[in-house]
């Protein structure tokens, strides 16, 4: 999945994640956390193994993370992703 | 001939050692205007002059506005400008209010600190070490109390911001504009302090009565327009909560205390700090209603939910040591029934008598508690200092049935870990958890363990809510420390039970 405009999803709020794309030659992720010393690596793990589910291979993604779990970042980063690739998915698939 | 002379044989052997009378002193007998105003000076700087402090004094404040607090900086800032250095700085306890405290540390002002806890900026900031030169002094409230009896800790000069005194010093916490009710922390002070210095925000007349703080305690009296802000006193750790998940915690717990064993006719209670604590008191009025079970008294920060409880009579008296809002600030004024106690009567394990070995049950918040049941309510996970001890060891070891509550996880971080990162109250004092996703015993405690399941109460196991809490949130990383002791955390009678060590940068 290609990322052509900016989008978001998510919120700053604790225990959520605020996940930005836009579009951009490579790929870059850039994490910050409020856990960065506890789960820092962890969260990095989930961000780029969801990004990498969705076959996305290019584009800047920002995750500013408050504490939120695992199934919510990779909820959020979808999210974004989806939104940044202007994409009409199949919902049940997903 | 004014009749006294020639009376007294001072040859006799009886009197040997006895000084004769003189006369009347001269002194101030004569100006009673003067003689009254004798203890009020113009200003705070013109009070730290009379006071004699000096280059490594100790001074000593009450937290009792907590995040209000208005004095400390402002005693602070004259202390500088009178080019005096190297203090201790002993408060009750600190809060995110006194970040520039920094500041004073960095210049020498403040070299060494004790306090029961403290958050925030300057609680960061020392964490991470290289700041003070010495590690910070961490005490419990009956501690603390502890600490000045021994003398280890005797403050030069105590500056007690109160609203309103006379011109003798006789004050209190329910007159003036910015009342904080209870000064049981400020009493230690007044007992142990070489100088006592109230500043007031108002001179009333003599006698300023019902008197917390006495006249024979107090040596200077100084006006400034503000000592602190009220209306901050219930923000932070002392807050209300809506939280629906603080709110079901709060459920469990008044579950645990009424079949726990001691919900009997004339029980006694104290809920501590936190959401969770707090609002345990709104469910206890509805049991006891429900069960015509009364409590004979309430200890501790008293709440304005305890105080509701009290005018319903359900719970017979209020011992006051700090009130936890204005509502509980104005009861003292009003309840007879509702009294203050000194840090020492509350907690100090050095006092003839405190009030917490008399303790049926206490509610106590957690930031951390690992398998042992030790709890750790000082530093959070990322290894800062954020919390206070307060009065969590003394009434643990006190109470009765200590009932531990906390949500299972914070923000990703779990409560329950393997070994808390800074000890604070020792798991053998702690015998139930509460948490969002059930309540255990400590088996040291099988009796508790019975009661509830024989209630209907679920009871787990702390390893499984711990397992629980992995599976949800993964494993936390180890934060890692430096080789620099930033604090030292005193055990209520002066030993050291931990250290907290600066977080690596």
């Amino acid at each position: 999945m290609r990322i052509e405009v900016d989008a978001v999803a998510g919120t700053l709020e604790s225990s959520d994640a605020l996940v930005r794309v836009s579009p951009a030659e490579e790929l870059r992720i850039e994490v910050t956390s409020t856990v960065e010393a506890q789960f820092g690596a962890e969260i990095r793990r989930t961000v780029a193994e969801q990004l990498d589910r969705l076959g996305v291979t290019e584009g800047l993604i920002s995750v500013q993370d408050k504490g939120a779990l695992d199934f919510v970042i990779r909820a959020r980063v979808q999210g974004a992703v989806l939104r940044g690739a202007q994409a009409r998915p199949d919902w049940r698939k997903l | 001939m004014s009749g006294w002379q020639g009376r007294v044989p001072t040859d006799a052997v009886e009197l040997a050692g006895l000084v004769p009378f003189a006369g009347p002193a001269p002194s101030t007998q004569a100006d009673k205007d003067a003689r009254r105003a004798r203890k009020v000076v113009g200003s705070l700087t013109e009070a730290i002059s009379r006071s004699g402090l000096g280059d490594g004094d100790t001074i000593s404040f009450h937290h009792h506005f907590r995040e209000g607090d208005l004095l400390i900086l402002q005693v602070l800032a004259e202390v500088e400008a009178l080019g005096i250095r190297g203090l201790t700085l002993a408060s009750s306890s600190l809060n995110a209010c006194h970040g520039d405290v920094v500041g004073y540390i960095e210049r020498g002002v403040v070299s060494r600190i004790y306090t029961s806890g403290m958050r925030g900026t300057l609680a960061a900031r020392i964490s991470r070490g290289g700041l003070l030169p010495h590690p910070v002094q961490v005490h419990s409230h009956g501690g603390r109390a502890a600490l000045m009896a021994s003398g280890e800790l005797r403050p030069k000069v105590a500056f007690l911001g109160v609203s309103a005194c006379d011109e003798f010093g006789n004050a209190n916490g329910t007159s003036g504009a910015s009342r904080c009710g209870s000064l049981g922390y400020a009493l230690v002070d007044a007992m142990f302090a070489e100088t006592v210095v109230l500043v007031t925000e108002q001179v009333v007349a003599f006698p300023n009565t019902p008197a917390v703080i006495r006249q024979n305690r107090v040596d200077l009296i100084v006006v400034v327009e503000r000592v602190g802000d009220p209306s901050r006193i219930n923000v932070g750790a002392t807050r209300t909560t809506t939280n629906p998940r603080d709110l079901l915690v709060a459920r469990r717990a008044t579950d645990v205390v009424e079949h726990g064993g001691f919900f009997v006719d004339g029980f006694s209670i104290q809920t501590g700090s936190g959401g969770a604590a707090t609002a345990v008191t709104d469910y206890l009025g509805e049991r006891m209603e429900r069960r015509g079970v009364k409590a004979g008294w309430a200890l501790g920060g008293i709440t304005g939910s305890m105080v509701a409880l009290h005018e319903r009579g359900l719970v017979g008296r209020l011992l006051d040591v700090q009130s936890f809002d204005l509502v509980a600030a104005s009861s003292l004024e009003r309840n007879p029934g509702h009294t203050i106690v000194s840090a020492s009567e509350y907690a100090s394990p050095a006092a003839k008598a405190a009030c917490v070995d008399e303790l049926d049950v206490v509610i106590l918040s957690a930031l951390e508690i690992d398998l042992d049941y030790n709890v750790n309510v000082l530093t959070g996970s990322d290894g800062l200092m954020m919390g206070a001890s307060g009065g969590h060891c003394d009434t643990a070891a006190g109470a009765k049935l200590v009932v531990v509550v906390a949500p299972l996880i914070r923000t990703r971080i779990p409560t329950i870990v393997e070994r808390v990162t800074t000890l604070i109250t020792p798991g053998s004092n702690v015998d139930v958890l509460v948490t969002d996703y059930g309540v255990c015993v400590n088996p040291r405690r099988p009796a508790v363990a019975e009661r509830l399941a024989a209630a209907g109460i679920k009871v787990t196991t702390i390893e499984a809510l711990f397992a629980r809490a992995l599976e949800i949130c993964g494993r936390p990383r180890a934060v890692e420390t430096t080789d620099e002791i930033v604090g030292v955390v005193r055990y209520r009678d002066g030993s050291v039970i931990d250290v907290v060590r600066a977080v690596a940068s």
